[in-house]
């Protein structure tokens, strides 16, 4: 019988010095092409004894075996010394800048209108709207701010016509009288917006926004007002303690009236919102005045609730260390990059106010 | 309302310290807005005296003169009075004051070639006296060099924000009577006044009965034999503490009592008045020169204090100088009267005076004070200037308007969360001038005449409210309960459209709702701009009714900042008229320069008209509009480039405008000078979105996909240049809308080889099959018919 592992290791052998692909079909031909050694041994099977075949045949196909095997890795390590070589070529310089691309922002007074929103959205209020446009009576006499009155002098107002009768709303509160005229207590919202003042210097700009709250039900009193607004500016500034202040004021609309001032102090040259001993106003408010509830056509006697109006610039300026109120508007692309949010940031309430 | 605690003192017995009373007032709504040390311009103004006086050089009518103001060395001042001389005490004002009259700033100036360090002030110029001859001659020794010529007291003022409610507080007595309701000290008694008023006023006075006769009673008296001067330095100090200057004993009094008691008092020179005093209504052309030296032409129905010969002034709002007060005034008139507000109001806005008094009298004076004015007013002036006092004339009446107030406890707690005694209503109420009285279940309430703001129960609670303190008011937790939605389908898609325009890459801008009509004319097609009767500014004169203007004036502002690749939006509402409602929601958003610029990888290209259309329609898709539905047609506004722009419907060509994209039209680019040649943007029309009627869960078919290959196949054409690549594409959809699932062209050329007005077109077709894989001959069939549709509708000829 042949001597196999000879003839494995002879084969082994001749193997082992192939390094191209051309060799190694040349050799694969030589073992198992036609006249191939190990297509030579296998023909002679059949002319084996039979005391011998089945040793001689598991022999020859244990030996099969193992070449194919090293024929195979060697296949291998062929592609593998390919991608090696190749890779060797392939390197680039990968700090070059990547292609193109561009990132847009929001501007900070719709990143906090947004805010705003997520967080009475959670204390069951909804977003109502009135037009920029408004009549003498919806801004002044139905908020029982008659003509005449004083009280008109706290708003430079911006007149369409001679007559007066149309002039851009001062305020976002003739939403509270569309809102009641329109529907049937109770009422619960807040109506964000444009609202326009003759007025323009570094603290005042002839446009800003504001934020009007309404709820109007059986029994609301001025705690739930009270507790309202403490909830709201825990959420807005985001901290633990807050301090508040409720001061009494005068708006024709409401009675009692206050204005809210919060705590701050001024630390590193940064203010610090919720502690110290230094006031700052931050919304007007107060029990809705039943001249006003008459004039909505909701019966008073029946009926009570707390409004209340907060600058949303002034509130954006406070949370966001924005300084000059005036360059909200101006579309200076460098204040908008730098002070706008990505869109991908849209306030909710499981995900976080703000990052 | 400034005030400081010793004159306080003067109505109230307290311990409490400044701060104290500042925080208290605070607390009970009545804003201390702040606390100074004393009035810093009025400071500036100092006794000096000219050492020396020579010619100016060049002008014969200036004097040079050198000025001991107490400093060490002597100051070079220009003067042109003629009683500049040497020796003479004077007013000296250095560079950086401001002179009360012209409210100038005081600057080091080159008089005629030579500097001036400060001047030496005119009575005029002090606004002290109508002199303008010369300058103030001061009666005063070496050792007042230096010193200031307004003394203050030193005391520190506070400074309260009155709202518009409560007049009464326009005066000290108010405020002190607010902080004794709360608990911080007691009010004072008024000293009783006792005058021997012998002789009747010889001045007539009559209020004409007339329709819109502004004044309700008209109090007055004579003194005869004064002698008017200078006031003492305890009042002038306290007129100075107001912020006010100081003119002669009679007026300062008729200011004290003002700012003492809010009851605001005037004086005339009797001698000047003619005859009588006739409280009228004005004629239209009547005109009168009032005390701040204007003159002012009346219309129809003005409340007049006139006499024989014409107006003396305006009753409530400001005296006249034919019957100003001088210092040689002999005999005057007093009066205390009561104007009603609104008359007052409306005169003052149209002739735009505002005056201490008229301030007072449009917010509601106490009619019952015009007694208590006189005694004050006669007794100071008495005091001060000697004389004899007539007795008081009271001519007219009003009638007493107030009325009993019912209040139940009750709605006490039901408005405000927290409850009060009966006990506790009675004493602040009292405190406060309310009379009371219980009735069953009721409080009858009567307010005092001075608080025109109390009409109703809701009133008296707040008075309640406040002065318990706000803090007593317990906060409620809000209830976490939704009923409604919070935002509307309209607010919805409000939202996703500024986020979707932000994340296309385009940085959302807040601008005015006003703008230029310049400007905005060239994107509107309204007939009449919305014009604003009483802009801020000449070019914020018009409401917007397009979003491009404001954007391209913000994006000027930046390419001429050298920021020229830009990319902005904003979204909100656009103006159609007048109106209420009269507005729509839009997004306006636009390009400029190149998209990229001198690059290793990229090729440098300037934004194109299919950025805009890109974006267009991502951000239609992202809110909701399947780009199937959007057809593209080229019918645009006059405000972008005719060839390259687009209008987006929905459905058809004719269907609801949805937006517009393309390029700005390049004369308007010109006109607007931005400096740059490339401008594009689109506008959506949010209000155009048609609201589903099923949650997009609803409204989609069921998940049905093929099972056999696709096949696709390329075709190219040339046809005639005018048929568009929407519309070739239209015409192959239609050929086997169930086996054609996409048609994609992937060139066009126009140029050589290809004959003018022609272009080559080529497209791949997808075929997807739905119950069978696709033979050769099925292809070869929809091939043919897709080649033969081609050629027959449009003449076109297969490319070879």
């Amino acid at each position: 019988m042949e001597n196999f592992d000879q003839i494995e290791s002879d084969i082994l052998n001749k193997i082992k010095n192939v390094n191209d692909r051309n060799s190694y079909d040349k050799i694969k031909t030589e073992i198992f092409g036609k006249k191939g050694v190990i297509t030579e041994l296998f023909k002679k099977i059949g002319s084996l004894d039979q005391s011998q075949r089945k040793e001689y045949a598991s022999k020859l196909n244990s030996l099969k075996e193992n070449v194919n095997k090293i024929f195979e890795k060697k296949l291998i390590d062929f592609d593998q010394s390919e991608i090696n070589n190749k890779l060797k070529n392939e390197k680039i310089d990968v700090t070059l800048p990547g292609r193109t691309y561009f990132s847009g922002k929001i501007h900070p007074v719709s990143q906090v209108i947004d805010e705003v929103t997520s967080i009475f959205s959670e204390i069951g209020f909804s977003v109502e709207e009135g037009p920029d446009v408004e009549n003498e009576y919806y801004n002044f006499s139905a908020l029982n701010t008659p003509e005449n009155h004083p009280a008109r002098d706290m708003h430079d107002t911006f007149y369409l016509n001679h007559s007066k009768d149309l002039l851009l709303r001062t305020h976002t509160s003739p939403v509270q009288i569309r809102t009641m005229l329109k529907g049937k207590p109770p009422f619960k919202i807040i109506a964000p917006g444009r609202t326009y003042r003759h007025d323009s210097d570094q603290t005042h700009s002839p446009m800003f926004h504001q934020l009007e709250g309404l709820h109007i039900d059986k029994n609301i009193n001025m705690g739930h007002l009270k507790g309202c607004l403490y909830y709201f500016v825990k959420k807005f500034f985001e901290v633990e303690k807050v301090k508040i202040r409720f001061r009494p004021s005068h708006f024709p609309f409401t009675e009692p009236s206050a204005e809210v001032d919060i705590g701050y102090k001024i630390q590193d040259g940064k203010i610090k919102i919720g502690e110290g001993d230094k006031w700052l106003e931050i919304l007007g408010c107060g029990m809705v005045h039943p001249n006003v509830l008459k004039n909505a056509k909701v019966n008073s006697k029946l009926y009570q609730g707390y409004a209340f109006g907060v600058g949303i610039d002034r509130l954006a300026m406070l949370k966001y260390g924005i300084n000059d109120l005036r360059a909200f508007f101006e579309s200076d692309i460098r204040w908008l990059e730098f002070y706008g949010f990505d869109p991908l940031d849209i306030p909710t309430n499981y995900r976080g106010l703000s990052r | 309302m400034i005030t400081s605690l010793s004159w306080l003192k003067n109505h109230l017995t307290t311990k409490a310290n400044l701060n104290e009373v500042a925080e208290k007032l605070t607390e009970i709504g009545l804003e201390v807005e702040n606390i100074k040390s004393s009035n810093n311009n009025l400071d500036n103004f100092i006794v000096c005296k000219i050492v020396k006086t020579q010619k100016h050089p060049n002008a014969d009518k200036l004097k040079l003169c050198d000025v001991d103001v107490g400093s060490g060395n002597l100051i070079k001042v220009v003067c042109g009075a003629q009683n500049a001389r040497d020796g003479l005490f004077a007013v000296y004002a250095p560079p950086g004051a401001v002179i009360p009259k012209t409210n100038m700033k005081l600057k080091v100036a080159k008089i005629r070639g030579i500097e001036s360090y400060g001047m030496l002030c005119s009575g005029y110029e002090l606004d002290t006296t109508s002199d303008k001859e010369g300058i103030i001659e001061l009666n005063k020794k070496e050792k007042n060099i230096g010193e200031k010529y307004f003394k203050n007291s030193g005391e520190k003022t506070m400074d309260i924000s009155i709202t518009p409610n409560r007049p009464d507080c326009l005066g000290i007595r108010g405020i002190a009577r607010d902080l004794s309701a709360s608990g911080l000290g007691q009010l004072k008694k008024q000293p009783p006044i006792k005058i021997s008023q012998k002789f009747k006023n010889p001045i007539k006075v009559s209020i004409k009965n007339e329709k819109d006769q502004g004044c309700g009673i008209f109090g007055s008296v004579y003194i005869k034999n004064v002698q008017n001067k200078e006031s003492p330095e305890w009042l002038k100090k306290r007129i100075i503490s107001l912020g006010l200057k100081p003119i002669s004993a009679i007026v300062d009094a008729t200011n004290y009592v003002m700012f003492d008691l809010n009851r605001p008092l005037h004086a005339y020179d009797a001698d000047k008045i003619d005859q009588e005093i006739i409280v009228r209504n004005s004629k239209k052309g009547e005109s009168f020169e009032a005390l701040d030296n204007k003159k002012y032409t009346l219309h129809n129905n003005m409340c007049a204090i006139s006499d024989k010969s014409g107006v003396l002034g305006l009753g409530g709002i400001i005296g006249g100088t034919r019957s100003g007060t001088e210092m040689s005034t002999k005999n005057i008139l007093l009066e205390s009267a009561y104007f009603f507000p609104s008359p007052i109001r409306k005169t003052s806005k149209i002739l735009n005076i505002d005056t201490d008094a008229k301030y007072r009298f449009e917010r509601g004076i106490d009619p019952d004070s015009i007694k208590l004015g006189l005694d004050l007013g006669m007794c100071m002036i008495l005091d001060m200037c000697g004389g004899e006092a007539s007795k008081f004339s009271i001519v007219g009446k009003i009638k007493d308007k107030r009325k009993t107030i019912d209040l139940e406890p009750e709605k006490f707690l039901k408005v405000i969360g927290f409850s009060i005694t009966n006990l506790e209503i009675k004493k602040i109420l009292t405190s406060l001038g309310c009379s009371l009285r219980v009735s069953g279940k009721k409080i009858k309430v009567l307010p005092p005449t001075w608080r025109p703001d109390l009409k109703e129960d809701i009133d008296l609670i707040e008075e309640l409210t406040r002065i318990k303190g706000y803090d007593k008011v317990p906060s409620i937790s809000p209830e976490k309960e939704n009923v409604k939605d919070t935002l509307n389908y309209r607010q919805k898609l409000f939202h996703f459209a500024q986020r979707s325009a932000a994340s296309k890459g385009y940085t959302e801008a807040v601008t005015w709702s006003f703008t230029d009509s310049k400007t905005d004319t060239l994107f509107s097609e309204l007939k009449n701009e919305i014009k604003l009767s009483n802009p801020i500014s000449s070019d914020l004169d018009v409401l917007r009714s397009s979003l491009y203007s404001n954007l391209i004036i913000g994006a000027k502002k930046n390419i001429h900042r050298n920021f020229e690749d830009l990319m902005l939006f904003e979204i909100g509402p656009v103006f159609k008229g007048s109106k209420p409602g009269e507005q729509s929601t839009m997004i306006g958003a636009i390009k400029t320069g190149k998209y990229s610029r001198k690059n290793w990888i990229e090729k440098e290209r300037n934004f194109d008209v299919f950025d805009m259309k890109n974006d267009a329609f991502r951000i239609l898709n992202e809110i909701g509009i399947d780009s199937s539905k959007i057809a593209v047609s080229n019918n645009t506004k006059k405000w972008y480039h005719p060839g390259r722009s687009g209008l987006l419907t929905l459905g058809s060509p004719n269907g609801p405008e949805l937006g517009y994209f393309g390029e700005i039209h390049p004369s308007i680019i010109k006109k607007l000078d931005l400096r740059t040649d490339n401008v594009l943007g689109f506008e959506i029309f949010l209000d155009n979105i048609p609201q589903s009627r099923k949650k997009i869960r609803e409204a989609k078919p069921q998940f049905i996909v093929s099972d056999y290959q696709k096949v696709v196949r390329d075709f190219a054409f040339i046809i005639d240049e005018k048929y568009s690549s929407g519309e070739i594409i239209n015409l192959v959809k239609k050929i086997d809308k169930e086996l054609i699932k996409e048609v994609k062209i992937f060139d066009v050329y126009q140029g050589e080889n290809i004959s003018s007005g022609k272009k080559s077109i080529a497209f791949n077709v997808t075929l997807e099959p739905k119950d069978k894989t696709l033979e050769e001959k099925d292809i070869e069939e929809v091939s043919k018919k897709i080649i033969s549709t081609v050629q027959d509708k449009t003449g076109a000829t297969l490319r070879s």
